[in-house]
């Protein structure tokens, strides 16, 4: 029984790791329509430049901070230099120049900071909660992580329903000649959809990056179970990629935890496929409304 | 008010739009008729800035905005209902009146002016607009442009798929706009007759060129040109 809820809790802090990479890809999908293959690579980055300065600072929060900050330039940036080029043009076309922004980002940063896997610390401490003698398989700094993961999501939902910032974002995401029209600066919007989500993305890599350790390919993986997430909520549902997240989160550790931690990878992709051939759609994709 | 010259407008090969004038003064309604791909839709999209003309000028308010971002020309008080009810269907009917009225902050209208005006959209205001009907989203759209208090309201097709009684009201409406409000419409419609009930002025495009430019009485009065381009 214990082990039941180690696992399960184990599944929930991870679980919140993806749906913060899940919520960077879903925001990208429904303001550009671009599924962000390099977001991976993106978060590495801000991760490195986080890494750096609470290394110089010895400060946590600083090096958090750094790490939003960078991620919304990063994203930005990303937007107005590379992607607004193929925003308007096939599908294939962002997605090659996704990979190839991918390849860059790790090549560059495997050539300034090298392929060493680097530590990076922990907010909280790491020895878990005790509970009538027994510690649990969950820490002070999982409690973080999941706080953390609900706040972006709340203060999202929040951006998205009650500020004319957010409605604008929506609108130019569903409609964007329709908003156009409205006076809305589309392009604009497309940029701050960028760099929130980047930014989103920052926080996962920061998350993550004391179970993983920092190197330039360490946080494919996270990448993968976040799409996967993703899809499983729908790819342009916020929501839907938090719920999920904690889905794909608890199967991959009751997996991991029953069957060994070799089979975790291969329980995403199974939840990928079946999701693929069983709903497509995800599970709360908003239904497209059919012409009358 | 508004003021079109000589407008070029070409889709690669096709010439969409070949020397367009017309003057559409503040209170009077100007109808543009014609067959599909007369170049209606088009002359709408070149004046709102969606499509670049290749030649000719577009004046708002004595003012050249033929080369003006879209934003800024929609600022400037065009408003554009584009065909098929641009009604965004994921927000609410509040949410997408609430949009059209950003770009104005506190000059636009506040939205119990628009719901005095389409009273059906007030119980509907919580629900997304996927839900409302065609003439609801018709009023909803329009709704939407007047939130904004423009000068020139573009009009693309509003009639399209309305029962006729709705029809009836819709242009009723469009009139009353122009005479309450001031506002000067472009209305370019299928529905020829219809339209001519509530318009000053009509103009007839037939593969991008004005064919006919007169009073609605005389345009009616027209047989031959009845019979050849407004289908009644």
């Amino acid at each position: 029984m214990t082990t039941f809820v180690d696992y399960t809790l184990n599944g929930i802090s991870t679980g919140a790791i993806y749906a913060a990479v899940a919520l960077a890809l879903v925001l990208i999908w429904r303001a550009t329509r671009i599924v962000n293959f390099a977001q991976g690579a993106m978060l590495m980055i801000t991760t490195y430049i986080a890494l750096a300065v609470t290394n110089k600072t010895g400060s946590y929060v600083l090096g958090f901070i750094v790490a939003l900050a960078s991620g919304l330039l990063l994203g930005a940036l990303v937007e107005r230099l590379l992607m607004r080029r193929v925003e308007d043009g096939p599908p294939l076309n962002s997605v090659i120049v996704a990979l190839g922004l991918y390849t860059l980002l790790v090549a560059v940063a495997g050539m300034i900071w090298s392929d060493t896997p680097r530590p990076y610390p922990n907010a909280f401490s790491i020895l878990g909660y005790k509970v009538g003698g027994t510690r649990l398989l969950f820490a002070p700094d999982d409690l973080f992580i999941v706080v953390v993961v609900i706040l972006i999501a709340a203060a999202l939902a929040a951006l998205f329903r009650y500020t004319s910032l957010g409605l604008q974002m929506r609108a130019a995401a569903f409609k964007p000649e329709v908003a156009r029209l409205l006076g809305v600066r589309v392009g604009r919007m497309f940029t701050y959809g960028w760099a929130l989500a980047a930014m989103v993305g920052a926080i996962a890599g920061v998350l993550v990056a004391p179970s993983v350790y920092v190197a330039p390919n360490n946080f494919d993986p996270i990448l993968i179970t976040g799409f996967v997430a993703a899809v499983l909520g729908g790819l342009d549902s916020p929501p839907g990629a938090v719920i999920g997240a904690l889905i794909v989160g608890l199967i991959t550790s009751y997996v991991s935890g029953y069957e060994g931690s070799a089979l975790e990878p291969l329980a995403a992709f199974v939840v990928l496929m079946l999701v693929l051939m069983v709903k497509p759609t995800g599970l709360f994709s908003a239904t497209k409304e059919r012409r009358v | 008010m508004l003021e079109v010259e000589a407008l070029h407008t070409r889709y690669g090969p096709v010439h969409a739009l070949d020397g367009v004038s017309l003057k559409v003064e503040a209170g009077s309604v100007t109808a543009v008729l014609g067959a599909n791909g007369a170049g209606k839709t088009t002359l709408l999209r070149t004046i709102s800035g969606l499509v670049r003309p290749t030649e000719g000028r577009v004046f708002l308010h004595g003012k050249d905005i033929t080369r003006t971002p879209i934003v800024e020309i929609v600022r400037s008080g065009c408003a554009h209902v584009p065909e098929g009810r641009g009604v965004i269907t994921e927000l609410t009917v509040e949410e997408n009146l609430r949009l059209g009225g950003l770009h104005r902050g506190s000059e636009a209208s506040p939205p119990s002016e628009i719901y005095e005006l389409f009273p059906q959209l007030v119980e509907r205001r919580t629900q997304p607009a996927s839900r409302l009907s065609g003439g609801e989203r018709q009023m909803l759209s329009i709704g939407r442009a007047l939130i904004a208090r423009p000068r020139v309201l573009l009009l693309d097709e509003p009639s399209l798929g309305l029962a006729p009684l709705l029809v009836a009201q819709l242009m009723a409406t469009i009139r009353g706009l122009a005479d309450t409000l001031g506002i000067a419409v472009l209305l370019v419609e299928q529905n020829a007759r219809s339209a001519l009930s509530v318009a000053n002025h009509g103009i007839v495009l037939n593969l991008g060129k004005v064919v006919a430019d007169r009073s609605p009485a005389e345009l009616q009065s027209d047989e031959q040109l009845r019979h050849a381009y407004l289908g009644f």
